[in-house]
């Protein structure tokens, strides 16, 4: 009873009481749903559990006259349930593999979005191309700041800007120590480990922005390494793409021509 | 030396040495080798270490209570995490079960001491130097990089000064104490069991102590190579886990989860083996299945060693052992579940009394059951790739330690506080105690469960608002209850080694041999080492006992056959 009032005070607070985040993308989605199936297996098995824990305790509680039957065990029982239990996990293996390449394995990008993505033409509801790897961004934690890096020359830091119905495919890397890149609602975590490339996707089919953070612990600022990744339409990502590089352009402009400035005053 | 008087009078005593006779009581506490007055002093020090652990823990709350809250800056949150877990797991956790292994390993099979008594001894010295090594690091510099101290975090490079250096000296001492610990109990186990005692006659507790032994021997003496390995990176230029030197953080991980995991169960097994003598006591009837009990404490130890990836699922690992690593965590749910239901199915058709060890007994039952339910969904990767690392896994993980272990361990100071000090806790403190702590702990955690799934990463000092705070002020309050509830039985504790009802020598009627004794014990604990017929040897004993008073004002003049009975102490 006290266990589920305690469940029960905060159901005010948000939607996500019982299951994870999941935003508009497949692999967030599936992931919520394989963890639905497995909460209501576990929560069937130890309502079961607690049913019988608490009928015993209140039904064979001490009472003038009552004799504890001596029995030490029940071989037909005992196999039954621990063939009970063996049976309910290798059921969960089961229907985690079969949920496990929708959660896994990228899906194919959106065929406008991959097209204008690449700043081609392209009829609309023509597939894509066969060889379409998605939009793979490099992702480099460092302390404490996301660095992304776009296959066109670009990069940015802590926001990520990704084209709707795109997918885009994260390279993860570490440059110092180890670190997790984790946006709940676009799907689970993935650490950043130097030397090592993890990898994970997702692919948005809404705009908006979905905040994060790191989430293995990285130094004492890591409460405060948060990450966003905001979905665009696939033209406004153009845009942002080509904005970026101006101003990528510019700053090195001016870092160059501070560093003259500096050389010419330091100059002998 | 009062010596020679002692065993004049009582002349089967096995003295060990001089040692404890006729000092002075502080110098007698602090040099004994009587595994009574060792396993007394564990229990103290573990007491201390877990009302220092638990203020670390309150101090976080408080931090946690509202969102960018600036009552502890970051660096000193994260020195509390680290101290916190590392106190709670390495010199609280686990030394309680060698506190109640002392005391009782030694009474419970029969035996007059531990196989070796000055190790005994030695083991604690190293235990409580291990703890002060830890905690003088805060006069300089606290460790803080969590009690996993994940390489490279931990190297020199990123965290200088000598707070790791502290923490791998602190642990390497209390990893030895362990170890030494260990042989101790399984050199006294396999060795010096009393006539008729076989390991099919052997108390649960005694078995769950067994193989916490040999767990403690397989994770601990691989992870003291493993904190030599980032001593010798840190202060001798190593590069065993310094990736820009070619060595490997993976490493680190692998190594450190494979000590970190069986230490999971080294910190459970013995509390399972706690619920396991209380609960037959007290529900009058005799263990359910007391061979798949046995074993399935041997099964969760094989399997235990064979899962420490389970921890590193959002690394990158390929998915062959991920899928392994996911079906062996899985395994360790069947013998699980058969201790759960073997448990209930000692209450049932029993007459089940209600006194305070039977309630935290209990549960431990219903609450370590929601701990394995949220293991075995931390368990599918896929599931966890969302969970890891976030609060869910800090619920799971007290749902496991302390709604089972520490849930356990207070069951077993209320079962055997009386045969420790010779009185009784106080019941009503107990319940009290008891409700406070279920209702404290369960919202708590609760809440932590849903910070979590709301997408709150564990080890931040700060949250911002965003769903997070509701979850966070519930779980805040109730850590405070739980304080409470812990407080109350710290205070009964107190109150009742002076002032506590006098227990007899077997106060609930129980049917271990531990019964047999005086309460205290005397040092020799048996003038008559008893024969063991069966698995409840002091049942045996008090319907023995019964038996032949009956006769005796029955039939004055009965002839006795010859006895091989022992005879109860007078």
């Amino acid at each position: 009873m006290v266990l589920v009032a305690a469940l029960l005070v905060p159901a005010t607070a948000g939607a996500d009481l019982l299951t994870p985040e999941a935003g508009p993308t497949e692999n967030a989605v599936k992931t919520d749903t394989l963890y639905k199936i497995v909460l209501f297996i576990g929560l069937a098995v130890i309502g079961l559990v607690w049913a019988a824990l608490f009928f015993t305790l209140f039904r064979y509680r001490a009472r003038r006259g009552r004799v504890a039957t001596q029995i030490t065990g029940n071989t037909a029982l005992e196999l039954g349930w621990t063939i009970g239990a063996g049976a309910i996990v290798v059921a969960i293996t089961i229907i985690t593999y079969v949920f496990l390449p929708d959660i896994r394995d990228p899906a194919a990008s959106g065929p406008a979005s991959v097209a204008e993505a690449r700043g081609q033409s392209a009829a609309v509801n023509q597939p894509p191309p066969s060889d379409d790897k998605g939009l793979e961004i490099q992702v480099s934690g460092q302390q404490y700041l996301w660095r992304y890096q776009y296959p066109n020359g670009t990069f940015s830091f802590h926001e990520m800007v990704v084209p709707r119905d795109q997918t885009v495919l994260l390279k993860i890397k570490a440059n110092d120590v180890v670190h997790s890149w984790w946006i709940p609602k676009l799907g689970g975590k993935m650490d950043a480990v130097p030397g090592y490339t993890n990898e994970t996707w997702f692919k948005a089919t809404r705009n908006g922005v979905f905040d994060g953070q790191c989430a293995e612990f990285c130094g004492a600022n890591h409460p405060y390494m948060t990450a966003k990744v905001r979905v665009v339409d696939p033209a406004e990502y153009q845009q942002w793409v080509e904005r970026q590089k101006q101003l990528i352009a510019e700053g090195q402009r001016l870092a160059q021509e501070q560093r003259r400035e500096i050389e010419a005053e330091t100059a002998p | 030396m009062a010596t020679p008087e002692y065993a004049a009078r009582e002349p089967e005593i096995i003295l060990h040495g001089e040692v404890g006779q006729g000092r002075a009581g502080w110098i007698d506490w602090v040099t004994t080798t009587d595994h009574k007055k060792i396993g007394i002093l564990y229990l103290f020090t573990t007491a201390f270490f877990f009302l220092v652990g638990g203020l670390e823990a309150l101090l976080m709350r408080i931090q946690l209570g509202s969102p960018d809250n600036t009552f502890l800056d970051p660096t000193t949150y994260s020195q509390l995490f680290t101290l916190h877990g590392t106190t709670m797991i390495f010199m609280v956790v686990v030394p309680v079960a060698a506190g109640f292994g002392n005391f009782l390993v030694p009474l419970m099979i029969g035996a007059r001491d531990m196989a070796f008594p000055r190790l005994n001894m030695l083991s604690w010295w190293l235990l409580v130097s291990g703890g002060a090594v830890l905690y003088g690091s805060i006069f300089w510099e606290a460790p803080s990089a969590g009690w996993t101290s994940y390489a490279p975090l931990s190297g020199a490079g990123f965290l200088g000064g000598h707070g790791i250096d502290a923490w791998i000296l602190g642990l390497h001492l209390v990893g030895i104490s362990s170890i030494l610990g260990a042989i101790n109990f399984i050199a006294t186990i396999h060795n010096m069991r009393a006539p008729g005692m076989t390991l099919s006659r052997m108390p649960l507790f005694v078995w769950t102590i067994l193989v916490y032994s040999y767990l403690i021997l397989l994770a601990l003496s691989s992870f003291a190579a493993t904190l030599a390995m980032l001593l010798i990176d840190r202060n001798f230029d190593g590069t065993f886990f310094d990736p820009t030197q070619g060595g490997d953080p993976m490493l680190w991980q692998h190594l450190f989860w494979f000590m970190g995991h069986p230490e999971v169960y080294i910190m459970v097994l013995p509390a399972f083996g706690i619920v396991s003598e209380v609960i037959p006591v007290f529900a009058r009837k005799p263990i359910f299945g007391y061979k798949a009990m046995a074993a399935s404490v041997a099964a969760i130890a094989f399997l235990g060693v064979m899962v420490w990836a389970h921890h590193m699922f959002a690394t990158p690992l390929p998915l062959g052992v991920l899928g392994f690593f996911m079906v062996a965590s899985f395994a360790v749910a069947v013998p699980t579940g058969i201790k759960i239901f073997n448990w209930i199915g000692t209450l049932w058709r029993g007459s089940i009394e209600f006194r305070v060890p039977l309630l935290f007994a209990v549960g431990l039952v219903a609450q370590f059951a929601l701990g394995g339910m949220t293991g075995v969904m931390l368990a599918v990767f896929p599931v966890d790739w969302q969970l890891t690392d976030s609060y869910f896994v800090v619920a799971h993980m007290h749902h496991v330690l302390f709604g089972g272990s520490a849930f356990g361990i207070i069951a077993g100071l209320y079962y055997w506080f009386p045969k420790m000090s010779g009185r009784m806790l106080s019941e009503g403190l107990g319940k009290l105690s008891f409700w406070l702590m279920v209702i404290g702990f369960n919202v708590t955690f609760l809440a932590q469960y849903s910070a979590g799934l709301s997408g709150m990463p564990r080890r931040v000092s700060e949250y911002s608002g965003s769903g997070l705070t509701e979850y966070n002020v519930i779980s805040t309050v109730g850590s405070f209850v739980l304080a409470a509830g812990a407080l109350v039985t710290i205070y009964n504790v107190v109150r009742s080694i002076r002032k506590g009802r006098r227990a007899g020598p077997d106060p609930w009627l129980a049917n271990g041999l531990e019964w047999f004794t005086p309460s205290p014990p005397p040092q020799h604990n048996f003038d008559v080492i008893p024969t063991v017929r069966s698995l409840q040897p002091m049942k045996d004993i008090r319907r023995s006992i019964q038996e032949r008073e009956a006769a005796l004002t029955v039939q004055a003049d009965v002839t006795e056959p010859p006895s091989k009975q022992p005879e109860p102490i007078p």
